[in-house]
């Protein structure tokens, strides 16, 4: 079993980012959280969620998603679903 | 196959990219960019690019820069889920159909509050249509009813809350009203019996549907069939409750795509979009195989293999389009000749010639080709599809002329049909009569304009080709090819007689006989032997024992040349007439009526099917002809006279 790296992650995740929140750039920390981005709010994660399980091929649930505070929460639980 | 719009292309490379370099253009549209905004729309977009290119579309209507090009429509959406995920991908898919629609959203939840009152949002914004988005969930018929009494006032319930929100907007929507069917519940309360139980969900909700349906049919609103959609792309792909219980969302997100395109198709519809006639391909597409390299015997069609059986079922689809209005036109990479053989003679082509309403088969590029086949049916390139198997065809179709449809095709030519229903681009709101007969309509306003065409044009056209046709006697030389010709020829073959080079020399030295070759040249090069007549010297009439051109050269006049010729070399000989017959064979219909055509009377029909012909020679006279005849044969009889 070979864990994805956080550092892959973050880089698919900034890609996923600029284009479900149609941004120019996007500086992404493991500590940014949907307060940081304008354009993050509850519809566009929606949209987020879909665009990530799309790009990394398995499905959320609610509960897992619920959970999630920070970007750091999220490239964890990719790590750990995808691994 | 409908899920992801497989018959769309791949997004461009860096999509976001190039719809923002168009939005920072949008203000000052520069020449091609709603091309290149077409051509960005056609393609299978997810919903975060389809909801860039809606951003684009808004700030087109925004900007007042919308292109006559483009129809707008301003769409109200109100129904009882999370609506704000589909507006952006109804409008961005809306782009693809040429259209641009601002969507008016209603509120969460409160449908119903909003339509009643005359001073919310929906009332005010000027509503073209309206899209009623109602789910079971916000109807309430995912729950089973207590009794059949209760299920009957359950789906009463259900269908006046949606009628209740369309008759309310009504006076606010100018064109249309749009609800949808609701799609059946995947989970069974009984199993097989619920189709049977009047309380559960799945029988309720049957109930609902079909009092849409009778609605429809009233004429009161369109359908939306929503329904239909979530089976074909899978009630288990459909439904994600999970995403109900999180954010409202009515489907899985991930059909957002296919969703907005269903809805977009029947505002572009509504609109007048729908696309009007199917243009075909031939070798691939029609049938199995390349006719100009198999031949008719070669290619695969009809029952007996299941390629064959594949290629049927694309020409049924095409009949059945046309049955309902939608015209039928081919272009092909063909000899004209070749390419028509098989409407004129295959015994399992379904598709005849009379059922082509334009019929462009030419070594010119296909784009050349759908514009003329636009310009012949006095359509649009966007009333176009094109059905073609070869990628980089349906590639440059797409480059060069982004508004007609070039559908993606499967490997598997079975599937052909499907991809093109799946892709949609007939859609309708209604259909009458008149409909049914439109197809025969165009065609004959076609066949008028290509007559006038004909009559206008052809001479001038022949005679800007400066042919050359030169008429010689058969000699050892050209006695192989005339030989070759002889045994090869089908199609404008009068008697299908077939002689060896040794029958041919011994016509050429007999006295009695009449062998000549004709050769046609013009300003695009020689076309070498293309005709070959043989005719007995017979005193009082000459009678013509074999007649046969190549169809490279039909409609080139190059036959009244050659009788011509025939008519005053008789006449030299002392006789007064020319006898002719058609002996009709499984190919040679085309030349049927040749002898009608060049003024000779029919003298005898044997039961064989051969007519026999005569041409008076007393009152023959040469036509003006836009070729110039080289007649050695005349000159060398002149000269030895």
């Amino acid at each position: 079993m070979t864990a994805i790296s956080s550092e892959a992650v973050m880089d698919s995740l900034r890609e996923i980012m600029i284009d479900v929140f149609d941004l120019d750039d996007l500086a992404l920390t493991l500590e940014t959280t949907a307060d940081d981005i304008e354009e993050w709010d509850s519809l566009s994660h929606v949209r987020l969620v879909v665009a990530v399980e799309r790009k990394f091929g398995f499905r959320f649930t609610n509960s897992e998603i619920e959970s999630l505070k920070t970007v750091g929460d999220l490239v964890r639980l990719i790590q750990s679903k995808a691994g | 196959m409908l899920s992801d719009l497989a018959w769309l292309p791949a997004a461009a490379p860096d999509f976001r990219g190039r719809v923002r370099a168009l939005r920072a253009e949008a203000s000052a549209p520069t020449e091609g960019f709603f091309e290149r905004a077409l051509a960005l729309a056609t393609a299978a977009l997810d919903e975060n690019q389809l909801g860039q290119l809606a951003s684009l579309g808004r700030e087109l209507l925004a900007g007042g820069k919308a292109p006559p090009a483009y129809a707008q429509a301003r769409l109200g959406l109100i129904g009882d889920g999370t609506l704000s995920l589909l507006a952006p991908v109804i409008a961005g898919t809306a782009i693809r159909y040429g259209l641009l629609v601002d969507v008016v959203e209603g509120d969460y939840g409160s449908g119903i509050q909003q339509a009643m009152n005359t001073s919310s949002p929906l009332h005010l914004a000027g509503l073209d249509m309206l899209l009623v988005a109602s789910g079971a969930r916000g109807l309430g018929l995912n729950r089973s009813a207590e009794s059949s009494e209760d299920a009957e006032r359950r789906v009463d319930a259900a269908f006046s809350q949606v009628k209740l929100i369309a008759d309310a907007l009504r006076p606010a929507v100018v064109a249309a009203i749009l609800v949808q069917t609701v799609p059946l519940p995947i989970d069974p309360l009984f199993g097989s019996f619920d189709r049977l139980e009047p309380t559960s969900p799945y029988a309720m909700i049957g109930a609902l549907n079909g009092r849409l349906r009778d609605w429809a049919a009233e004429g009161g609103v369109l359908l939306v069939d929503v329904a239909r959609l979530a089976e074909t792309v899978g009630l288990e792909r459909w439904d994600a409750p999970g995403h109900w219980y999180a954010s409202k969302l009515p489907f899985a997100p991930e059909m957002a795509p296919v969703y907005g395109e269903v809805v977009a198709r029947v505002i572009a519809a509504v609109r007048g979009r729908s696309r009007k006639c199917l243009v075909l391909d031939l070798d691939n597409t029609l049938w199995g195989g390349v006719i100009g390299d198999d031949g008719l015997a070669g290619i695969q069609l009809g029952q007996g293999s299941a390629t064959g059986e594949a290629f049927l079922a694309i020409q049924r689809m095409a009949l059945e389009l046309r049955g309902r209005g939608i015209v039928l036109a081919v272009c092909s990479k063909n000899e004209e000749d070749a390419a028509r053989a098989p409407f004129r003679e295959h015994p399992d082509m379904l598709l005849r010639e009379d059922h082509i309403a334009v019929f462009q088969a030419n070594w010119t590029d296909k784009a050349a080709n759908l514009r003329a086949i636009a310009e012949a049916l006095n359509i649009g390139l966007d009333a176009l599809v094109f059905l073609d198997d070869n990628p980089a065809e349906r590639a440059q179709v797409r480059r060069e002329l982004p508004w007609v449809a070039a559908p993606e095709l499967p490997e598997d030519p079975a599937l052909y049909p499907r991809m093109l229903a799946a892709a949609g681009y007939f859609e309708a709101v209604s259909f009458s009569v008149e409909d049914r007969e439109r197809a025969g309509y165009y065609q004959a306003n076609a066949q008028r304009a290509a007559t006038l065409q004909a009559s206008g044009d052809m001479d001038s056209y022949l005679s800007s080709l400066h042919m050359v046709c030169a008429i010689n006697a058969v000699d050892p030389v050209t006695r192989p090819r005339v030989a070759q010709l002889i045994n090869k020829s089908n199609q404008f073959n009068l008697t299908t007689r077939r002689y060896t080079e040794a029958e041919v020399a011994a016509a050429e030295a007999d006295p009695a006989r009449h062998a000549i070759q004709v050769r046609l040249a013009d300003t695009f090069g020689d076309n070498g032997i293309i005709s070959v007549v043989i005719a007995n010297k017979v005193v009082e009439a000459w009678d013509i024992d074999t007649w046969l051109m190549s169809c490279r050269v039909l409609g080139r006049r190059v036959e009244e040349a050659v009788l011509a010729h025939l008519a005053g070399a008789a006449r030299a000989a002392g006789a007064t007439a020319l006898t002719g017959r058609y002996i009709p064979s499984a190919k040679n219909r085309m030349v049927a009526q040749h002898y009608d055509k060049l003024g000779f009377v029919r003298v005898e029909e044997l039961p064989d099917g051969t007519v026999v012909y005569s041409l008076d020679l007393a009152g023959f006279a040469a036509p003006d002809l836009p070729l110039l005849v080289d007649d050695q044969v005349a000159v060398h009889t002149e000269s030895a006279a």
